[in-house]
């Protein structure tokens, strides 16, 4: 991320994305000022950023949506919703235009197409009147008032690789001045001698006073693009303060003299503290406590200053995932550690491995609590989804969005986009009835879907809620008849037939529109969720409305799961998926239509030998264990040799080679060095189900059911 | 990358680095640029359900690494592993990825160059492997050395086809071993 323009494309792209959820919370609360500032203030950075990186199209282009908006801002113009269509549509455009400064024809022509239906809502004077305001650059911050002024003084200081990477400085400096009055002097004190000038590189720095209505935030703005590369200054200066006007203060304050070389100088005539304590009329106690106060002031101001401008760091993600590995190898060192304490009998030891287990979790923790981020940031993109299709569709839908601070790994996140999307068009689209039908079924003609997301545990719950139609289970059934999926004449629960939309190559539409409906739909997405260690279930009732679960583990990179051994080989079940371990004896388990069945506590439940199922050499063991696991609403069993017990697991990838292995969610490294398979249970009780079935329709023409 | 273009490339030029190993009592060779690390054998834990020339996965440092076995591939004789077998560690690419990948060998030989007279195109017919897999033959006091392919025998096709010929006959196999066992 060292490269400059990638970082306002960055930086760009989050300004729009801001820019979008304004927009579209405007729609609900048009007269919503804070709303608009903020759309405009996006827009505003964006143009200035595009004219420093010459994305002069870009610039241009911002800069009529800009005057617009302030327009809108000053109340000259209401807020409509063809007006909010047409910046939504701009927004897009925006973001075409981030991708490459140099424009194709079709972006010229649709850029246009936009800023003329623009300015057909409102009218753009300044095409004809641009020559008479010199303030035109930045109409949207007010000029300078006499109320509420304040004085800054800016220091900038470009790095010196500044013209190489393509900044300029002026755009800076001219915005500056639109913000009120500013005095420039620019230092050339940095330039060298004619022969060792390197023309290429930047030695200016800037001084700047600044006389502005605006906060230092409005300012530190201005530099958002450049200011991880070059150093900015903004000290507001406190015109109450009586000393601020003295020029020494002044020589000081810039850094241009120490204080120790004024001091010096004036030494020889005593300072006003030492005059009044000579005279008698203060202690030097009062003067110490005084001076003590001044300096109070001071620092406490730097310190705002510098505060505010180191809240946030930019880190590349990169990074974040080799600390990851770090830590997670420092975590199987630590269970190494940990196992040779135990094995020895050595207190000084078992100190250590203790210390070194605590410190190990903080700094597990502490590294995942970075990789966090809240799920709402991709709460807005579902917002413009359900936005523009509803319209296509001819439908009224409101989104309606809780728990947005949820927070999740950010790998999570990044993965977690795709099958939201999919859900919520399939809400969308299949979901909730046009309004006539809703009003003819007796409910509002306005649709609502509900987004939730919630922590429960160490998992992520997520619900995706429509007042819809709900699933029509009889075109399920026939459908799943007409596929293959299921016997003509068995029987299953409503709750089977709804989990049925989850199988490969389904899809109830009867046509097939744009939105969804062309049979990649649900499998896809439950696998995508299956490969983030989750499980979806589906809830529908007819008339009412479906329901969509999804639960997530918080995180990939470490889990905590349950090691369980067969023969040599060791595999590790997610805990968070266990529900309880219980011993069987050879030949007391019970079986119906192939499935084996284990009885725990009078209810049956199916389970897998994972020795036969993975095929392990060796015999088993006259005792199992089964490891009983909750999947859903279904329970289901593994039954292995030996349970060995919880085990902090660092999720390694099984690499290109093996994916897509079904069952398996990942390797770990284990403390002695060796490497155990971590088990994907959902995925492995399907597979069970999906042989048994196959095997029983082809035996006996009737897959089984299983009971609880 | 670099090292999957290597192999022709090294052809072009004036002499070719290769590692010698043996697979099945013959030698094969593959250019060093992409050899990663020699390890001894160790013990790979298997990855069920999958081909069988897919061996499973090794700990490298930390990394989980699988482990192929080309015998296999190349329907080859099968030994146990001696205090001569080796893994032999290989950068390839694999659908787009760069992937560490350990290879199998009854035995690692030697580091050899091979001036461009000392190699030949690869043979049309009589060799025990597909030609498709051999960038060329060297020829080394009298014997004769295959020099493999690796970016090709690691295709995206060679593999998918492996796999999916190994989904095909795995499935009655499963349900044939499991019958017996619910017997007992």
């Amino acid at each position: 991320m060292s490269d400059p323009v990638d970082i306002f494309r960055t930086e760009a792209e989050e300004h729009l994305s801001a820019l979008e959820s304004a927009l579209l919370e405007l729609e609900q609360r048009p007269e919503d000022p804070e709303l608009i500032a903020l759309a405009f203030r996006a827009m505003h950075t964006i143009k200035g950023g595009g004219g420093m990186f010459g994305f002069t199209e870009l610039s241009a282009f911002t800069h009529h949506l800009e005057t617009a908006l302030d327009k809108v801002r000053n109340g000259l113009f209401p807020v409509t919703q063809e007006l909010i269509s047409i910046l939504l549509d701009a927004k897009d455009h925006v973001t075409g235009l981030l991708e490459d400064p140099v424009l194709d024809q079709t972006q010229i022509l649709i850029g246009r197409g936009l800023l003329e239906r623009l300015h057909a809502l409102i009218p753009d004077e300044q095409i004809t009147e641009a020559k008479q305001t010199t303030a035109a650059q930045s109409p949207a911050i007010a000029p300078p008032g006499e109320e509420g002024d304040r004085v800054y003084r800016i220091h900038i200081r470009p790095s010196a690789g500044a013209f190489r990477d393509g900044f300029d400085i002026f755009p800076i400096l001219k915005e500056l001045q639109g913000m009120g009055t500013c005095y420039v002097t620019t230092d050339t004190g940095g330039v060298p001698l004619p022969a060792e000038l390197d023309p290429e590189s930047c030695m200016l720095s800037w001084d700047l006073v600044l006389v502005t209505s605006q906060g230092a935030e409005a300012i530190r703005d201005t530099f958002i693009f450049v200011a991880d590369e070059w150093r900015i200054d903004i000290d507001p200066i406190d015109i109450d303060d009586d000393q601020c006007d003295r020029i020494g203060e002044i020589l000081v304050e810039r850094g241009l003299i120490a204080r120790s070389q004024i001091e010096s100088l004036l030494a020889e005539n005593p300072r006003v503290g030492e005059v009044l304590q000579q005279a008698g009329l203060v202690t030097e106690s009062d003067v110490d406590a005084a001076l003590r106060e001044q300096r109070a002031i001071r620092d406490t101001r730097e310190r705002g200053a510098r505060g505010e401008q180191e809240s946030l760091v930019r880190v590349p993600a990169a990074r974040l995932d080799s600390l990851m590995n770090l830590v997670g190898e420092l975590v199987i060192v630590q269970a190494r550690m940990q196992q040779l304490a135990q094995s020895r009998d050595d207190e000084a030891m078992s100190a250590i491995a203790e210390d070194l287990d605590r410190l190990t979790t903080e700094l597990r923790d502490n590294t995942f609590s970075i990789r966090m981020l809240p799920i709402g940031t991709t709460f807005g993109r579902f917002r413009r989804l359900v936005r523009d299709l509803s319209r296509d569709l001819g439908k009224e839908i409101r989104l309606e969005t809780e728990g947005a601070e949820t927070e999740l790994d950010k790998m999570v996140i990044d993965r977690l986009g795709d099958p939201l999307v999919h859900l919520i068009r399939n809400s969308i689209d299949h979901g909730i009835e046009p309004p006539e039908q809703r009003e003819a079924a007796g409910k509002p003609p306005v649709g609502t879907i509900h987004l939730a997301a919630e922590h429960a545990e160490s998992h992520v719950v997520i619900r995706i809620r429509d007042d819809g139609a709900g699933l029509n289970t009889g075109a399920i059934r026939a459908k799943a008849v007409e596929r293959g999926l299921i016997a003509r004449d068995q029987t299953l629960t409503e709750e089977e037939i709804q989990g049925l939309i989850f199988e490969a190559g389904f899809s109830t539409a009867d046509r097939v529109s744009d939105v969804s409906g062309r049979g990649v739909g649900m499998d896809v997405v439950k696998r995508s969720i299956q490969d983030l260690g989750g499980q979806v279930g589906i809830r529908s009732e007819p008339g009412r409305g479906t329901t969509l679960t999804i639960t997530l583990p918080m995180t990939l990179a470490i889990i905590e799961g349950l090691m369980v051994a067969v023969s040599e080989e060791r595999y590790v079940l997610p805990l968070s998926c266990v529900e309880e371990c219980i011993e069987v004896e050879r030949g007391s388990e019970g079986k119906r239509n192939g499935q084996r069945l284990a009885r725990v506590r009078g209810d049956l439940v199916p389970y897998l030998s994972l020795r036969e199922w993975f095929a392990v050499p060796g015999a088993a063991p006259g005792i199992e264990q089964i490891v009983v696991t909750r999947l859903g609403e279904q329970r289901f069993g593994f039954s292995v040799d030996q349970v060995v017990g919880q085990y902090q697991t660092v999720v390694k990838r099984l690499g290109k080679l093996y994916e897509g292995t079904a069952g398996l969610a990942g390797a770990t490294i284990l403390g002695d060095g060796g490497v155990a398979m971590i088990l994907d249970a959902g995925a492995l009780a399907e597979s069970l189900e999906d042989e048994v079935r196959t095997r029983g329709r082809r035996q006996t023409g009737r897959p089984p059911t299983w009971t609880e | 990358m670099a090292s999957e273009a290597q192999p022709a490339h090294g052809l072009d030029q004036g002499s070719l680095q290769i590692l010698t190993f043996m697979l099945d009592g013959e030698i094969y060779g593959t250019d060093i640029a992409q050899i990663q690390e020699v390890l001894e054998y160790r013990r790979v834990t298997p990855v069920p359900r999958t081909p069988d020339f897919m061996l499973g996965v090794i700990n490298l440092r930390g990394n989980v690494v699988p482990v192929v076995d080309l015998r296999r591939q190349f329907e080859m004789q099968l030994t146990e592993p001696t205090v001569d077998t080796c893994i032999v560690i290989v950068d390839v690419m694999l659908d787009g990825e760069m992937t560490a990948l350990g290879i199998l060998a009854d035995a690692v030989k030697e580091v050899i160059e091979l001036g461009a007279d000392m190699i030949k195109p690869p043979p049309r017919i009589g060799s025990r492997i597909d030609t498709r897999f051999i960038s060329g033959m060297g020829k080394q006091d009298e014997e004769f050395i295959v020099i493999l392919n690796l970016a090709r025998v690691f295709s995206k096709e060679e593999l998918g086809d492996l796999v999916d010929s190994a989904r095909e006959t795995r499935l009655p196999a499963q349900e044939a071993g499991q019958n017996p066992a619910d017997g007992d």
